[in-house]
């Protein structure tokens, strides 16, 4: 035998490791981005970030890639040919600022709602809505609408916060965890951590979900549920669970809106003249405010005034679930779970949460000050985003989540769900919608917010939407992230208005962001009688070459994530953990080698020359430089930045003056910051003094704001009331009826599905995910991910694979109401035997993202867009409802209903469209490089 | 013909759990990029945008579909690379020496300066383990990231795979699995580690952890014991509510 070759085992790794946040999704994990000679070498997790602890994911990992994707934008360009051709011509940053300052400056003087400016997989939303807000157009929102806002909303009115950048699962203790309608997403690490340290301690895992794929494929129970009845499941539950008692009563009396009285004439909730709630003591007998010191209130109280008898929120829920159409077998046939199974959920759930009861040894004091000598747990926790939320009747079954979890007496104790600071925050504390236009002048305030009631619509006196998006109209009032579904749609239409500007960042509207992704290009490339674009003016800003660029009329390319200063604040979407609040920067750890600039600098940029207020000096000077004086300068209120750390002289926290070397301090830190939570306020947040007291003293509050979580919804009860006639803001009277019924101030569940005709000739549910080596992520046209998954055929399930004669690789027509489209399938068993799927964003444009056109994404790959449609079909009422949630106006993607068919194999998968020509040519043949010092 | 090593000091390998492994990939792109930048040619990409995309990974998810009689389908996603077999047939055939098996840990190693590109490690490999490099023209495999793990200008908890270090779900597990008082060498007892295609007589070092028993919430179990209803209407539920509020 030979001797074994020479080995250098300790190579020289790199230059220097800068560590940034990574921006390959939405989860904002902390990098080490390795660098020879100046050039990104290598990208792994940051050990001591609070959100990956290390770990990175498959697009993380893939960063290379994105920064040096050959399908970057590298300069400004207009467009010179039609639009939707992709033929431009580069031009210089100056005459691209000069003709957006002339297009939009005039409409700020006469007109500033003419501008609608939408930002997509927007991270800088509180700066993005600053801008808007100071140009003065009420159209502004980013992506939440097509997203997950049902999700979001319901939580914040139901509880102060929901999942994902709200809250978390207690991973150290809790023993049982359910996951409903998350399959891939949202968030990507932190869940797989999460999931990697319970199943080390051998908690269980139940994955309920029509799909098993990826966190369900690990889950040790599955339930195949039938799409869009996840809330008739957990109401079902929920009754299985009251009927045996096994609901918190002590949490319930203390905590939530389940002792507080409700008039029986109105349905509003009962209150003193401070307007506070009113329970019944049990231990004196006394009627008095919720949380007035040292009561135990009552849950089985009644209150008799002037011969009305109100009774208690917990009377009407237990009236309400314990009625036998929630039994098990009742629901049975329409989730699609047996109720046996049905039973033996609600079963594991009640020994786990009741004989797994445990203490922590840790003292804490109540809002009613009431001392605590333990911290009671209760280790059962739940996880959902959009799988349960892009429905039609999303909002209700978010709702209906969240109050389980709160019967059950887990929300923020040991074992169960935990808040994220700046949450919990109570609905009450967050801003109103604000509308309000005055010609070149700022808006009255921030675009979004939560309504609490019909006076909170934003409707001009003759009952008109203000919002081109028609968000907080009586079609969706509690659409607290707008409809950016809509926008492209309404404006065509010029309903409520026509605008002039559309501004659009990070949004491939023309293709996998929109419903109807044929209706939508068509909408973009129409003219009117005179010739003109019907959307005169569309202004796009992305770092590729997606498919919205072609639809633009002036590119303002952006860099990539690792070029660019970016903050990620507590203001907006935060990274916070259950144990600390956490912000981020990211800064350039390379310099861009194209002509392009950050988003974010440009718009600082951009406001200044139209002289905005907040953008510039009282001399008309540009406030900021850029977007990192911006981060470091701003304040928001006074003593709070967009960062809460190293303020003042270094060591402030929260709060605290303009720190000029705070960048330095955050690069210093690794890229982030942590305020821990000390160990006394770490759960029952929402009441516990010691975290009100750090809340404040972190700036998250302005004073403490102790809060009851509310199982019954007043605002809703507003709207139900104003729907039966009562108040002076009325709706119109065809949403009468719809109101009455989503606007249940209890959650309810009802069918998201068409009429019994439409069920017939459509009966297969269909579905979109997006595989966790893609999730939220800009980049898979990148070179490394696109082999992972670069093909999505439609996963049918085995019994229609034999019902219509069909193998794995074969085309069905796939038809809606609205639209057919021509695709391969995979069979697939595990899955609901009434769904298919596909992967979404994975079929490309022809031209788009540099890849070669006959690149299987764009031969193969397809959109099940196509077959969604923005409207409802037609119910002959001569109205054309929008394909949306009626309370939040959330897309109802998931609301899909096909019918299936086998085909002969088209060349190509269809529709298929023609190649648009590509600004920045295709791909390199090979990669095949390493960088080299 | 290249001769295995008799015994080696150590046997260092990985334990992969199919109970936790979710099918992410980050072990795929992870192992890429630091094995592109690192030992050996680059892992190139053939046609990297165009309409056959080839690129040389050391380690690929493969995804399969289990479907018990009596229960529902599932997906178990299996991570797979070299397994740095005791002996390993992709050594025994190669007609340069270029692959060998390192005496002091174990580690199979391709020697690219000796490689002639001739494939038969690869048709040797009952695993699929080799992938030639499409544009380098040269076979690659995993490494251990022998360049990571004895490597000094790492900290010392950094001297791990990549993969290792960057699964997330905690789902890789690397050591000396000669040792059996070894962290990974107790995992594989606790847990019944198995190996896979014990029948090729390859004797691999690196582990699979199987997947816990599924779906054991059984159906048939109506006896539902912590479900002992109360009431059910609300008149007797109140009348156990004022009870039970007595004794609070």
């Amino acid at each position: 035998m030979k001797d074994q070759p020479y080995l250098e085992t300790s190579p020289k790794v790199s230059d220097e490791v800068k560590q940034t946040t990574c921006y390959m999704c939405a989860c904002r994990c902390g990098i080490n981005v390795h660098l020879k000679d100046g050039k990104v070498s290598y990208i792994e997790g940051n050990k001591d970030h609070p959100v990956n602890q290390g770990v990175l994911c498959a697009k993380g990992s893939a960063g290379i890639m994105q920064v040096n994707a050959p399908s970057r934008l590298d300069s400004p360009m207009i467009r010179v040919g039609p639009r939707g051709s992709g033929e431009f011509k580069k031009i210089s940053w100056d005459e691209a600022l000069n003709l957006a300052v002339e297009w939009l400056k005039p409409l700020r003087i006469k007109a500033p709602e003419k501008l609608a400016f939408f930002t997509g997989r927007d991270q800088s939303q509180s700066f993005t809505s600053y801008f808007a807000q100071m140009f003065g157009t009420p159209n502004y929102a980013a992506h939440g609408g097509f997203c997950s806002v049902n999700m979001a909303t319901a939580g914040i009115y139901t509880m102060g916060g929901a999942f994902w950048e709200f809250g978390q699962p207690d991973w150290d203790y809790t023993k049982l965890f359910i996951l409903f309608g998350v399959a891939e997403d949202h968030d990507s690490n932190p869940i797989k951590m999460g999931i990697g340290k319970i199943k080390e301690r051998g908690a269980k895992i139940v994955g309920v979900n029509p799909i098993r794929t990826g966190y369900n494929a690990v889950a040790d129970e599955w339930l195949g549920v039938t799409p869009g009845t996840d809330g008739l499941l957990i109401l079902s539950l929920i009754n299985v669970l009251i009927k045996a008692g096994k609901i918190d009563l002590e949490y319930l009396a203390k905590y939530t809106n389940a002792p507080v009285f409700i008039d029986p004439e109105s349905g509003l909730i009962l209150r003193d003249k401070n307007d506070k709630p009113l329970v019944k003591d049990r231990i004196t007998g006394k009627i008095c405010a919720f949380d007035t010191k040292g009561i135990y209130p009552d849950l089985n109280a009644t209150y008799k005034a002037r011969d009305v008898t109100s009774n208690t929120v917990f009377h009407a829920i237990i009236k309400k679930y314990i009625s036998p159409e929630y039994d098990p077998e009742k629901v049975a046939n329409v989730c699609g779970i047996s109720a046996p199974k049905i039973r033996a959920l609600a079963n594991e759930i009640a020994r786990v949460a009741f004989e797994e009861e445990f203490q922590l040894p840790i003292e804490w004091t109540d809002f009613r000050g009431e001392k605590h000598t333990s911290m009671k747990g209760r280790p059962v926790s739940f996880h959902s985003m959009r799988g349960i939320s892009a429905h039609s009747n999303g909002f209700q079954t978010c709702r209906a989540l969240h109050i389980l979890q709160i019967l059950l007496g887990t929300v923020e104790v040991p074992g169960g769900f935990r808040f994220k600071p700046p949450y919990p925050k109570p609905s009450s504390i967050h801003p109103k919608p604000h509308f309000k236009v005055t010609p070149n002048a700022p808006l009255d305030g921030p675009h979004l917010g939560f309504v609490h009631g019909p006076e909170d619509l934003a409707l001009d006196e003759n009952g008109k939407p203000v919002r081109i998006d028609k968000a907080f109209s009586w079609e969706n009032p509690m659409s607290a992230h707008g409809l950016m579904h809509m926008v492209i749609s309404n404006a065509y239409a010029g309903d409520p208005y026509k605008i002039d500007t559309l501004f659009m960042y990070m949004a491939n509207m023309s293709w996998n962001s929109s419903m109807n992704t044929s209706g939508v290009m068509k909408m973009l490339t129409d003219k009117d009688k005179k010739g003109d674009y019907v959307i005169p003016r569309i202004i796009y800003s992305d770092a590729y070459s997606s498919e919205m660029v072609a639809y633009a009329d002036l590119i303002l390319p952006d860099t990539t994530y690792l070029e660019r200063h970016d903050c990620i604040s507590l203001l907006d979407r935060p990274i916070s953990e259950a144990d600390g609040a956490a912000d981020a920067i990211r800064w350039p750890v390379i310099e861009p080698d194209r002509d392009v600039r950050g988003f974010q600098s440009v718009l600082i940029d951009l406001g200044a020359r139209l002289g905005l207020p907040g953008f510039i000096n009282e001399d008309g000077s540009a406030k900021y430089k850029d977007y990192a004086d911006y981060i470091v300068n701003h304040l928001r209120k006074p003593d709070i930045g967009p960062l809460a750390g190293f303020r003042g002289d270094g060591s402030a926290v929260g709060r605290g003056d303009v720190n000029p070397k705070q960048l330095e301090s955050y690069i210093e830190n690794g890229g982030f910051y942590v305020a821990h939570i000390p160990e006394g306020a770490k759960y029952f947040k929402p009441w516990n003094n010691a975290y009100q007291k750090w809340a404040v003293d972190l700036g998250l509050y302005d004073t403490p704001m102790p809060y009851i979580f509310n199982l019954y919804s007043e605002p809703m009860r507003k709207f139900q009331l104003a729907a039966e006639g009562f108040g002076e803001h009325q709706p119109p009277d065809h949403l009468r009826d719809q109101l009455k019924s989503v606007m249940s101030p209890l959650p309810i569940w009802y069918s998201n599905e068409g009429d019994l005709e439409e069920n017939t000739k459509y009966p297969i549910h269909a579905l979109t995910q997006r595989p966790m080596a893609m999730y939220h992520s800009w980049g898979s046209q990148n070179a490394w991910l696109r082999q992972i998954h670069g093909l999505n055929p439609l996963y049918v399930p085995t019994k229609i694979m034999k019902e219509h004669n069909l193998k794995t690789g074969d085309w069905v027509k796939l038809s809606s109401s609205h639209n057919t489209i021509i695709v391969p399938v995979a069979e697939m068993a595990s899955l609901n035997e009434n769904t298919v799927w596909t992967w979404n964003a994975i079929g490309k444009r022809k031209g788009a993202w540099a890849l070669d056109p006959n690149a299987p994404e764009a031969t193969k790959g397809f959109l099940l867009n196509h077959l969604i449609h923005e409207l409802q079909p037609a119910r002959g009422d001569g109205l054309r409802w929008s394909n949306s949630d009626p309370v939040t106006g959330q897309a109802a993607w998931f609301d899909l209903k096909v019918k299936l068919e086998k085909a002969t194999a088209p060349e190509e998968s269809q529709p298929s469209f023609d190649e648009i020509k590509s600004p920045v040519g295709t791909g390199p043949k090979n990669i095949s490089w390493k960088v080299r010092n | 013909m290249t001769l295995l090593p008799e015994n080696t000091e150590k046997k260092l390998g990985l334990v992969i759990d199919l109970d936790t492994c979710v099918g992410c990939h980050a072990c795929v792109v992870s192992c890429k990029g630091w094995n592109t930048e690192n030992y050996g040619a680059p892992l190139s990409d053939e046609n990297a945008f165009g309409a056959k995309p080839v690129g040389s990974f050391l380690n690929r998810i493969h995804s399969y579909e289990v479907s018990p009689i009596d229960k529902p389908a599932h997906l178990v996603h299996f991570p797979k690379s070299c397994l740095h077999c005791e002996n390993a047939p992709c050594v025994t055939v190669c007609p340069t020496g270029a692959s060998y098996k390192r005496v002091e840990d174990g580690i199979v190693l391709v020697n690219e300066t000796d490689c002639i590109g001739c494939g038969l490690c690869a048709w040797a490999c009952p695993y699929g383990a080799r992938e030639m490099d499409p544009v380098e023209k040269v076979m690659k495999k995993c490494t251990l990231c022998v360049d990571r793990i004895y490597n000094d200008n790492l900290p010392e908890e950094d001297q791990v795979p990549s993969c290792v270090r960057t699964c997330p779900a905690g789902a890789r597990h690397f050591g000396d699995l000669g040792d059996p008082n070894s962290d990974v060498s107790k995992l594989v007892e606790e847990r019944g580690g198995t190996d896979l295609m014990p029948e090729q007589g390859t004797m691999p070092v690196n582990k699979y952890l199987p997947p816990r028993p599924k779906n054991q919430m059984d159906d048939t179990d109506i006896l539902a014991p912590y479900l002992e209803p109360v009431a059910d209407e609300p008149d007797g539920f109140f009348k156990w509510l004022d009870k039970t509020l007595d004794r609070i």
